[in-house]
């Protein structure tokens, strides 16, 4: 069953003259452990594409289903449960909490859902262990460098049971180590089961991805075709020379 | 790719053999370059030749040892500090297809430039596969792949650049479905572009 199902979405916003359809008609499908790119340019729509994924935002038109469960049928309720237990998110700008450590971070939703402190306190820790991050733990969020705060806003994003991860130019304004640290914990997320979608502009950060989908003015324009191993690279004829 | 300065280098480490060499080639460029024994043997005949190596007189074969000389010492350094040749723009080819396409009638350009990025990003989703592996992923491989993914990126970017350029000209232009086509720039005059 897929994670995340998109059928016919669009959204439109304002009306009459001021009238912007955001998006149009976008069907998408992320089974278990897929990672999807979804590229395009400012104002493609790749946003409100992720935030109708994320049951942040309702769509004009069409369905998204999360795990075969269609959100329009769903109480506000049920959606805010989902969006705490199932959901994970990763913004640009990492949006922890900047009074709380990186643990109580990471436990916060868990927390939010009701499981007891230090239950929640034991997940997230144990999150942070496996990106690396046990010693930082105990340190609030501006004693930390860009790069490890992107991390644990990505244990934060995967803490518990998330079965899909919906990021946001995830590497931000981070440099292209950090970068390619952080898609590479998005990508292991996805190696254990995790569906993932991240939108982006950035070509490096897209190619991490198992299918890149191409979004112009609302509408997904194109898609890549499965990869091919690595191995045609480095067997090119011509390149002895 | 030059071989004949690749070898220098490897023995500018110390005496090795002609197996050895291509052994060692392979692995520093990250297997990237596959390198045939003939290879070996012709570019370190010629380096012989011009005095910036010398063999120990052994006959010719695997066994044959080199060591570089005090002029091939010299001549690496050179070669190290020589920028390549970037004047031209190295990706005429696909800069050109995309100004035909303005001027092609019936041709959609923004689904040109489309083509040709997925194209790349599909290149560099195989590149990118190489790094799955960090245990497997060493040094000279992950420099290789960087380069590789920062060239194909930078042509993306161009495309992106040119889709943007391309949306604006449409929309300053009211509804024309296509800006009108400039005309064909003289590159080779103006910037030495290679055909």
């Amino acid at each position: 069953m897929n994670v995340l199902e998109l059928q016919r979405v669009s959204k439109v916003y304002g009306q009459d003259a001021t009238v912007v359809n955001a998006l149009s008609g976008v069907d998408l499908s992320v089974q278990p452990g897929a990672m999807v790119a979804v590229m395009g340019p400012s104002g493609s729509g790749k946003s409100t594409l992720l935030t109708i994924a994320g049951s942040l935002e309702e769509p004009t038109e069409g369905e998204v289903l999360i795990e075969g469960a269609p959100l329009s049928r769903m109480s506000r309720n049920a959606r805010a449960r989902l969006r705490r237990r199932s959901i994970g998110y990763v913004f640009q700008d990492f949006n922890l909490l900047p009074g709380l450590t990186a643990a109580e971070n990471v436990a916060l939703p868990l927390e939010l859902d009701g499981m007891p402190a230090r239950r929640a306190r034991a997940a997230g820790l144990r999150a942070l262990d496996d990106l690396g991050l046990a010693e930082r733990a105990g340190r609030f969020p501006d004693q930390l460098s860009g790069g490890e705060r992107q991390r644990v806003a990505i244990a934060r994003a995967v803490v518990g049971e998330r079965r899909l991860l919906l990021a946001d130019e995830p590497s931000g304004a981070l440099d292209s180590v950090n970068a390619e640290a952080v898609m590479r914990l998005v990508h292991d997320a996805c190696k254990r089961g995790v569906a993932a979608v991240v939108v982006t502009h950035d070509a490096q950060l897209a190619s991490w991805a198992d299918r890149v989908v191409f979004l112009r003015d609302g509408r997904i324009v194109d898609q890549t075709a499965p990869v091919p191993g690595p191995e045609s690279l480095l067997t090119t004829p011509g390149q002895s020379q | 790719m030059s071989v004949r300065h690749a070898l220098l280098a490897l023995l500018s480490e110390g005496p090795k053999y002609g197996l050895q060499l291509r052994e060692e080639f392979e692995a520093r460029t990250g297997e990237v370059w596959p390198l045939n024994v003939g290879q070996v043997y012709t570019t370190l005949q010629r380096l012989e030749r011009d005095g910036l190596v010398e063999s120990d007189g052994s006959e010719e074969g695997p066994q044959k040892g080199f060591r570089i000389t005090a002029g091939g010492q010299e001549e690496l350094a050179g070669w190290l500090r020589t920028p390549p040749d970037q004047t031209s723009p190295p990706r005429d080819e696909l800069v050109m297809k995309v100004l035909v396409a303005l001027r092609v009638p019936g041709v959609e350009v923004r689904e040109v430039i489309q083509v040709h990025r997925r194209y790349l990003v599909q290149l560099m989703q195989q590149w990118t596969r190489l790094k799955e592996d960090e245990a497997e992923f060493d040094l000279g491989l992950a420099l290789v792949v960087d380069a590789e993914l920062f060239r194909l990126d930078a042509v993306i970017r161009w495309l992106d650049a040119t889709d943007g350029r391309l949306k604006r000209a449409a929309a300053d232009g009211g509804s024309a479905r296509q800006p009108v086509p400039p005309p064909m720039p003289n590159l080779r005059r103006r910037q030495g572009v290679r055909r």
